[in-house]
């Protein structure tokens, strides 16, 4: 479903990602691991049209999207919920849920709102609220929410577990199974390595802009040495 | 002490002033809350759309309310135009240049004007300029009562468009979070373009009503968009609802001021009201928010 080959992006006189391949198949959970700053949220903007790509392929549902802009990469069904959530402070839950069918989705806003109200019925209480005002939890579940309107073929979540208690970790990891048991793909990146692993079917692990690990998920959880090296376990 | 009927027929002139105001300003602050620059070009696209009122009248004969629609709809189009094709692309996503990209349009407009028009001061004749409603205690002029019926109704349909509206919220959204915004499939250089168009519009609006009483010269709109500007500070920045009540609380201050300090010092009051809000509470009345 997605396919990318080779691909090379940065910013300015900095290359960030230095020949990236990586797949995703339809239905699946695929997980990029990594330290700190190696480049994962970089890797999610050149897939959505936030940068483009300096070389290499981006193949989604077999077309060629490597430097569409983010609203065509939308409307092909790629949709990406970023770091720090990127919800809007401004607006009511319910208009931020709406906006997330600007693009793609619109005939089926009323029914998907409500089966996003059904997932998180926190939102639904505060539909009316301006998004600014929830817990990061909340906004966490609200930019996850606004994906989902979009009605994606495959959902990048980046970091979707960062900032919130031990508690609410779990409770994202198992909201992340719930949404994939339906058949969509979703492309994870993530630092809680443990629980990524246990969730996802394949994982990649990312160093200075490389993949230096892939493979089964469970294969990778399996094997210590491997772990001590990329992943500081 | 002044009789009540003379205040009170002061401030529904001040309300009437102030509805003008408020077209002038909800342009400056719908643009200032979404591309969070001032737009220099603002006073001048109000002359231009002047002009253009004025050109349909004595050229093509077409007064002025019949071709608020037309000429609403070609600034409109102009606005998003410059904001897509040369704003947008000259200012690489750096405020301080969009900045000069306006005043640099804004000079090259007046100057336009000047060329084509010369610095006289022209007006229109329209058999209905002096008609008024007779209240009783005064009256009250017809072109003034139509100005502020329209304005406060496009005040209410832009609110509509921001709230209600896909295109509206996708232009609240881009005010505060363009990234998130993007990656919800918005097309921020357009939403942008739009604003900017609904900011020429409104100033179109507030040409068209203002023609059948007032006069055209290549500076004309600096002098309503300098109390526009006050009006936005005092509503905050931004501010929508602040722009609109502080219009009309400056439209009755500057029509009270005259009253008691004389017609020419109507405006002092104006700038004693936007120094001591800048002291005291530099927010605005109404905070600031997209
Ligand atoms: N907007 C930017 N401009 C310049 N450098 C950036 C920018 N964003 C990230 N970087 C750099 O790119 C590298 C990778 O960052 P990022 O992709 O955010 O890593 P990760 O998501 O894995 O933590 C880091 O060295 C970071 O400093
Ligand atoms: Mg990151």
């Amino acid at each position: 479903m997605l396919e990318v080959k080779g691909l090379v992006a940065g910013y300015g006189g900095t290359e960030v990602l230095r020949g990236i391949d990586l797949s995703v198949g339809a239905g699946e959970i695929v997980a990029v691991l990594g330290a700190n700053g190696v480049g994962k949220t970089t890797l999610n903007r050149a897939l959505s049209g936030l940068i483009k790509p300096r070389a290499g392929s981006i193949r989604f549902e077999e077309t060629e999207i490597g430097g569409l802009k983010p609203a065509a990469i939308v409307s092909a069904g790629l949709i990406h919920v970023p770091e720090g959530r990127r919800i809007f402070p401004n607006m009511s839950v319910r208009d931020n849920l709406v906006l997330g069918s600007y693009r793609r989705g619109k005939p089926g806003r009323q029914a998907n709102l409500e089966r996003i109200f059904t997932l998180f019925p926190r939102l639904r209480e505060r539909a009316t609220q301006a998004a600014g005002t929830l817990s990061g939890g909340e906004q966490q579940m609200l930019a996850i929410g606004r994906g989902l309107m979009g009605e994606p073929r495959l959902l990048i979540l980046d970091e979707p577990s960062l900032g919130l208690s031990p508690l609410l970790v779990e409770e994202m990891f198992a909201l992340v199974a719930r949404i994939a048991a339906d058949g969509l793909a979703v492309l994870l990146v993530e630092q809680n390595v443990v629980q990524s692993l246990e969730l996802a079917a394949r994982a990649y692990v990312l160093e200075n802009g490389r993949i230096v690990v892939s493979g089964q998920a469970k294969d990778i959880a399996a094997d210590p040495a491997l772990k001590h090296a990329y992943l500081g376990l | 002490m002044l009789a009540p009927d003379i205040i009170l027929a002061a401030v529904l002139n001040g309300l009437m002033t102030g509805s003008i105001y408020a077209l002038v300003a909800l342009g400056l602050t719908l643009v200032y809350g979404v591309l969070h620059i001032i737009n220099f070009a603002h006073g001048a696209t109000l002359t231009a759309a002047m002009f253009a009122a004025y050109v349909a009248q004595t050229a093509l004969g077409i007064d002025p309310y019949l071709a608020l629609l037309p000429v609403t709809l070609l600034f409109f189009v102009l606005g998003y135009a410059v904001q897509r094709f040369v704003i947008g692309p000259a200012s690489h996503g750096e405020d301080r240049n969009i900045l000069l990209v306006t005043l640099g349009l804004s000079i090259v407009i007046e100057n336009a004007m000047l060329a084509i028009f010369r610095s006289d001061t022209r007006s229109i004749d329209v058999p209905y300029a002096f008609e008024s409603i007779d209240l009783g205690f005064t009256f009250l002029a017809v072109p003034r009562v139509a100005a502020f019926g329209v304005a406060l109704i496009v005040a209410l349909l832009l609110g509509f468009l921001l709230r209600a509206t896909d295109t509206g919220r996708a232009i609240r959204a881009v005010a505060r979070e363009k990234t998130g915004a993007a990656l919800a499939g918005i097309d921020v250089p357009h939403i942008y373009a739009v604003t900017f168009g609904l900011g020429a519009a409104s100033v179109a609006i507030a040409a068209c009503l203002l023609m059948p009483t007032f006069y055209v010269t290549p500076r004309a709109g600096n002098a309503f968009v300098l109390v526009a500007f006050t009006i936005v500070v005092l509503g905050g920045m931004g501010s929508i609802p602040g722009a609109l009540l502080g219009a009309l609380f400056i439209g009755v201050v500057e029509s009270l001021c005259g009253l008691f300090l004389g017609e020419s010092l109507g405006q002092i009051g104006i700038f004693l009201i936007f120094i001591l809000v800048l002291l005291v509470k530099p927010t605005g009345l109404f905070g600031a928010r997209a």
